[in-house]
């Protein structure tokens, strides 16, 4: 079982061809306590090992989500790794203490600048308004909800954002590692 | 006119070649053709034959395969199951049909002697009639048959101590040749004790040994052997033949080969049953009867009627359904085979005069062929009375229902039919290699030994109810063989086929086979998705890959299908693969690179 404290759940269905969440994933890789742990490398046929998974889960003091948003959601394997793992009794429901107290940080991209997620706009709600589902799993399983780290607009970023953005996602992990649970 | 064996066998075949198809046509059935046949061939008939006594005796072998095979059907779980109907019921079943027997002819003032050896020997049935019957009706599964089968056990067993209790009666005949009780009961022991072991330890590795040779009429041989060594064992040590090879038989009804026994004595049966019926038909003495019609129509009746009512209230203790009681009944009203043993030792025993005897065999010969004739009556009359306030009653429940046949259990079969077994689905594989046979039932699969092409080997694993075909064998040919078999024989059975290469598959699918899997296809799949995972392509973007190649590849096999049928005629085969192959690397190239590049973060 790895020695890690954070553990970073990274679903991208095409790795080859993404710019900034592969980044992402090897800014995390590179940190001592962080696993970063590929789902659609590991996982090709969707077939998830979710006693392994819920040990590697229950090690974690923090839990993240990495992946670009997909039509307002996650990547189907991310979803189906929700669906299999989270399972009542262990992550919610009754006697239910696997992930309580744990932290959950989103790191998102999206394809659209945020102008588009407006009423009238593209998407037609506010960003925020899509979030929910993602809170409120993190809720019920007892978790921590941390700040979003999202990085909008990701098609047209330039390298100067990217790199800020690579960072500033560094280092808010290594900021929870050193036991700053805001900073992070 | 001398006969040699071959123009006996001559007139017999065609007896009953003639007779027995004509008699089915007339909806009269099996036996009472043979039984005609027997009348027109016989001394009282065209007097084409004249030894009946000799052809009686050597076609009884026939009762005894049939026992045998009987045998084989009954593991010895269902037997020990079945202990309260065989002694319970049998034992009412004979003493209370030979009580009202000797009862009626103590009444009508015959000596208590003869009455006694005639309700005795009347009680007993034909074996092979009633046997025969209920399997051409397909009644062995209702309660009725079942019944039926634990009586006629029974007095196969019961017949014994009458042949042994004839003597006794009868003006002391030299008794010199029976010594001591016990020594008889010792031997007997130790032949039965022998039997049991033998089947255990030493018929079953030499059913291997011979099976493993690859020759089909040794392995034939070998079956006929064990039954007649069995029965002339168990006719040295006074028990009954067919009693003896219903024993054996039953010990080997777990084995391996028990489809493969079934499948080799099945002919041997049905021509020897059949030659037992003509027989029996031969030896109506029609002089007798016309010496004393009266006499002996009115024996024939009170027989019959006597022995049919104690049948049909005993029906009621059995619980059979009230359609079933009179058909129960009239399957067991006829004298048996063994009457005419009984009644033959108590003439030798002089506890009758010859005339007598050959009055009570003329009785039951002509008993045995009133039970087609009642059994006709029965159909065209009773039952069509029950049918309407009877419910159908559910079918019996088989063993291997809702199973699933394996043809073809070595590296290919072997992993489906692990698969399955893990999840609970009931096997019945069938195989033709013995050492592969071996090795699996020590893991607890139920594997048989045959080849698989053969449709009776089929209906014997029980293919009319099985779920699906999974057709795994790796010769080509066998395996169209046995699809065509199946399609013929059973159109409803699903096949599931392995198919050794493209043109192997389009045979398959000719014969109307719809779920086809190319045996190398998948795992060639697999090890070039990990090739190009090796080769820095993300797991899951391998995967992708080799998806789409698979899909565009089964799509080029599907569009090439009508084109291999158009040209099989002219197109060799080895051109046509290459052409086939052609086409296909033309297909590939054309495909594939239609990602789009969007919206990747």
């Amino acid at each position: 079982m790895p020695n890690h404290r954070i553990l970073v759940l990274y679903a991208h269905p095409a790795p080859h061809r993404s710019r900034i969440n592969r980044r992402l994933a090897d800014a995390a890789r590179a940190i001592d306590g962080v696993l970063l742990h590929d789902l659609y490398e590991t996982y090709p046929d969707f077939f998830i090992d979710v006693a392994h998974e819920q040990a590697l889960a229950e090690q974690a003091e923090l839990i993240v989500f990495l992946h670009p948003l997909r039509w307002y959601s996650m990547p189907s394997l991310l979803k189906e790794w929700v669906d299999a793992v989270l399972q009542p009794g262990w992550a919610y429901g009754p006697g239910a203490t696997a992930l309580r107290g744990k932290g959950y940080l989103l790191a998102l991209t999206t394809g659209s600048g945020l102008d588009a997620y407006a009423a009238g706009e593209r998407h037609g709600h506010p960003f925020d308004a899509f979030l929910p589902p993602f809170r409120q799993t993190a809720a019920l399983c007892g978790m921590h909800w941390l700040a979003p780290h999202i990085l909008h607009g990701a098609n047209s970023a330039n390298e100067e954002a990217v790199e800020a953005h690579v960072a500033a996602f560094r280092s808010r992990l290594e900021a929870w590692l050193r036991g700053d649970r805001h900073g992070a | 006119m001398e006969h040699s064996l071959l123009t006996n066998a001559l007139i017999y075949l065609a007896a009953a070649v003639v007779a027995v198809p004509l008699a089915k046509r007339l909806g009269l059935g099996a036996v009472l053709g043979y039984l005609l046949a027997g009348m027109a061939i016989g001394p009282w008939g065209l007097k084409l034959i004249g030894d009946v006594e000799t052809i009686l005796h050597f076609s009884e072998f026939g009762v005894v395969l049939l026992l045998f095979l009987i045998g084989l059907e009954l593991e010895p779980s269902r037997l020990w199951s079945l202990r309260r109907q065989i002694f319970g019921w049998g034992t009412a079943q004979v003493l209370l049909v030979a009580a009202a027997l000797f009862g009626a002819a103590l009444l009508v003032g015959v000596d208590w002697r003869v009455a006694l050896i005639a309700a005795l020997g009347l009680s007993l049935s034909s074996t092979a009639i009633a046997l025969a019957t209920l399997g051409e009706r397909n009644l062995m599964g209702t309660p009725a048959g079942q019944a039926g089968f634990a009586l006629l056990l029974f007095q196969d067993i019961a017949a014994i101590p009458m042949i042994a209790l004839v003597p006794v009666l009868g003006v002391a005949v030299a008794d010199s040749a029976h010594a001591g009780g016990w020594q008889n009961a010792a031997r007997l022991a130790a032949v039965i004790a022998g039997v049991v072991i033998g089947g255990r330890y030493l018929v079953r590795p030499a059913l291997r040994i011979i099976a493993k040779a690859g020759m089909r009429e040794i392995f034939t041989a070998f079956a006929l052997l064990l039954v007649i060594a069995i029965s002339l064992l168990m006719q040295w040590v006074g028990m009954s033949m067919a009693l003896g090879a219903f024993m054996a038989g039953v010990l080997l009804a777990d084995s391996e080969y028990r489809h493969a026994l079934e499948t080799d004595l099945e002919p041997f049966k049905g021509l020897l049953l059949g030659l037992f019926f003509i027989a029996v038909g031969m030896s109506v003495d029609f002089g007798v009867f016309l010496a004393k019609p009266m006499i002996i129509l009115g024996l024939v009746l009170g027989f019959l009627a006597i022995k049919l009512t104690v049948l049909f209230l005993l029906s009621f203790r059995f619980g059979i359904a009230r359609g079933q009681r009179w058909l129960f009944a009239i399957l067991l009203s006829q004298g048996g085979e063994f009457a005419f043993v009984v009644f033959g030792a108590a003439a030798t025993a002089r506890v009758f005069a010859p005339e007598t005897g050959s009055l009570l065999v003329a009785v039951v010969a002509l008993s045995m062929v009133s039970t087609p004739l009642l059994l006709l009556f029965h159909d065209k009359v009773l039952e069509p009375r029950y049918r309407g306030q009877n419910k159908r009653e559910p079918d019996a429940i088989d063993d291997n229902e809702g199973h699933v046949i394996i043809a073809g259990f070595g590296r290919f079969g072997q992993i489906i039919g692990r698969l399955l077994n893990a999840n609970r689905i009931k096997l019945t594989i069938l195989d033709h290699d013995p050492d592969q046979i071996e090795l699996l039932r020590r893991f607890g699969f139920k594997v048989f030994y045959g080849d698989a092409t053969r449709i009776d080997l089929l209906t014997a694993a029980g293919a009319a109810k099985a779920r699906a075909l999974v057709l795994a064998i790796d010769d080509i040919d066998d395996s169209l063989a046995l699809a065509d078999a199946v399609r013929e024989h059973f159109p409803d059975l699903p096949i599931l086929a392995r198919a050794r290469n493209v043109t192997h598959m389009y045979q398959l699918m000719d014969r109307g086979v719809t779920i086809v899997e190319r045996e190398t296809f998948e795992s060639a799949l697999q090890l070039g998705r990990r090739a190009l995972s090796q080769l820095g392509f993300g797991a899951y973007r391998a995967r992708e890959a080799m998806l789409k190649f698979r899909e565009h590849n089964k799509n080029s096999v599907d569009a090439v299908y009508p084109y291999y049928k158009d040209r099989e005629q002219y197109v060799s085969m080895a051109k046509r693969a290459r052409d086939e192959l052609n086409a296909m690397f033309a297909r590939d190239l054309k495909n594939i690179d239609n990602e789009t590049d969007q919206g990747w973060d």
